[in-house]
């Protein structure tokens, strides 16, 4: 790790100002992917600021017909909290199959929205939803938050605060983990609302996290696993590397989304 | 530099340190408590697991300066005298629960986290679900699963954890 200096401000505003003082500086969260991008040198900040102890991040609760987590909050709280597990159980399930028990520790949801790896599992819950990335400067409707591999709307030095969910909908989310690393080779989420369903696939598109919007429509017609039986998503589009081939990412994201529809309510995890 | 004070094992330690510096370096390189193990560096492992506020931390993967005011438990903090082996650490022997015992710290820290956690009602898949996070090269993980499910048995662990 190059030489940085590590600041923690005391609220939202310092963190904001510390990050304009600084000349090349980065945010930090639960550190569990910034570190490791750090040791191996990928990364140079000049100076690391804290957000995870910032009492403008921290908190889960319901607000009206909304569920708002705020961004510094760690999975295995998500996880456990009775509020995400009554309203949200599928997202419940997504943040307790996250990594292993101490990465549960310390990652953040945040830090997760923030990063925007191409095989996380909170950007599937995020999209599927429709919720809401409130930062420091603003709202960003998820649809317009996600740009491609880690790649969002967040400017330089903008905070993601919170994540404001809708509650209106029933979930379910399925995902096939990679048995070394345990991140997603597919995973997907559905939410249906009364009048729409949405989809969202994560771990799978080269592009990062998308909506199947030709499932979305499927399910709005008929709602089960059958709708799906003879859709599928381009080959084109899948991620193609030494853990699976394209084809075979196409093929599991159908098998994967049709588990999600027989599993509404909760997250199932294989293998 | 930044001045960094914790309870290690119950006792106050007030260091100045690089900036950069992660609790398992300081751990082990200030504080010479070389019982936490560096299996990978990577986040992967679970050998550098420690205990900071009561909550398992691979301690390879946070900076010192961010856990200023925290309490850490690590191996070296768990046997109750120099004679005495904590249950877990005892169930680990009893049951062959290690070979080369690189992964061994780690995988006691996480046990004990997790007996904690579930009590006596621990069963084995949750074991086996909660060792996700710690590998181990050596044993194939039975004798490690026999032996947390048999600590957790243990009547005269019970207030030890
Ligand atoms: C062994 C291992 C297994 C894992 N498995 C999974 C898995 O299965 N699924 C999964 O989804 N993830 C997995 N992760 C990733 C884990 O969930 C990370 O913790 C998470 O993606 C990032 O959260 P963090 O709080 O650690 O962020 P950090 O590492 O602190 O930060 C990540 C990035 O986001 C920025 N950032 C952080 N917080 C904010 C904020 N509030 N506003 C703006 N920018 C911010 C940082 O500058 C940095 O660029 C795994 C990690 C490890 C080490
Ligand atoms: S050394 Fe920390 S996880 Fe391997
Ligand atoms: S006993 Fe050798 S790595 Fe576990």
């Amino acid at each position: 790790m190059y030489e940085l200096r590590y600041r923690r401000p005391a609220d939202l505003a310092e963190a904001a100002s510390l990050f304009e003082a600084a000349e090349d500086p980065a945010y930090i969260s639960g550190g569990h992917t910034l570190l490791p991008t750090l040791k191996g040198r990928l990364a140079a900040p000049d100076a690391l600021i804290d957000l995870r102890r910032l009492p403008e991040l921290k908190g889960i609760r319901r607000e009206g017909d909304r569920l708002v987590v705020g961004a510094g909050e760690v999975h295995r709280d998500v996880a456990a909290s009775p509020d995400v597990r009554e309203a949200l159980p599928a997202l419940a399930g997504l943040a307790g199959s996250i990594g292993d028990v101490h990465v549960r520790n310390h990652g953040t949801i945040g830090g997760s929205v923030a990063n925007n790896d191409p095989a996380a599992d909170y950007p599937a819950a995020v999209l599927g939803l429709g919720a809401v990335v409130r930062t420091n400067r603003r709202e960003i409707a998820a649809d317009d938050y996600f740009q491609g591999l880690f790649t969002t709307a967040l400017e330089e030095g903008e905070i993601v605060v919170a994540l404001s969910f809708p509650t209106g909908a029933e979930c379910g989310y399925a995902k096939f983990r990679n048995p070394a690393s345990r991140y997603a080779m597919a995973a997907v989420f559905v939410a249906r609302f009364a009048d729409a369903v949405r989809v969202a696939v994560t771990g799978a598109g080269n592009d990062g996290v998308f909506r199947w919007t030709a499932a979305e429509k499927a399910l709005a017609t008929s709602f089960s696993p059958e709708a799906l039986a003879d859709l599928s998503v381009a080959e084109a589009d899948m991620i193609d590397d030494l853990h699976g081939s394209a084809e075979y990412r196409r093929h599991l994201v159908s098998v994967i989304a049709e588990r999600a529809v027989a599993n509404m309510g909760r997250a199932v995890v294989t293998p | 530099m930044i001045e960094v004070t914790l309870k290690v094992n119950g006792e106050e330690v007030t260091r100045s340190v690089d900036d950069r510096t992660l609790l398992v370096t300081f751990l082990r390189d200030e504080l010479g408590l070389t019982g936490t193990h560096v299996g990978c560096d990577t986040t992967q492992c679970g050998a550098c697991v420690t205990i900071v506020d009561g909550h398992t931390l691979k301690s390879c993967t946070a900076l010192v300066a961010s856990l200023d005011g925290a309490e850490v438990t690590t191996i070296e903090g768990l046997a109750p005298g120099e004679d005495t082996l904590h249950p877990v650490q005892a169930a680990f022997r009893t049951h062959h629960g290690l070979q080369c015992g690189f992964c061994t710290p780690g995988m006691i820290m996480t046990a004990v986290d997790m007996i904690r956690r579930h009590g006596s009602d621990l069963d084995e898949t949750t074991v086996r679900h909660e060792l996700e996070g710690n590998l181990c090269r050596c044993t194939g993980y039975h004798n490690i699963v026999k032996a947390i499910l048999a600590a957790a048995r243990e009547p005269a662990a019970a207030g030890t954890f």
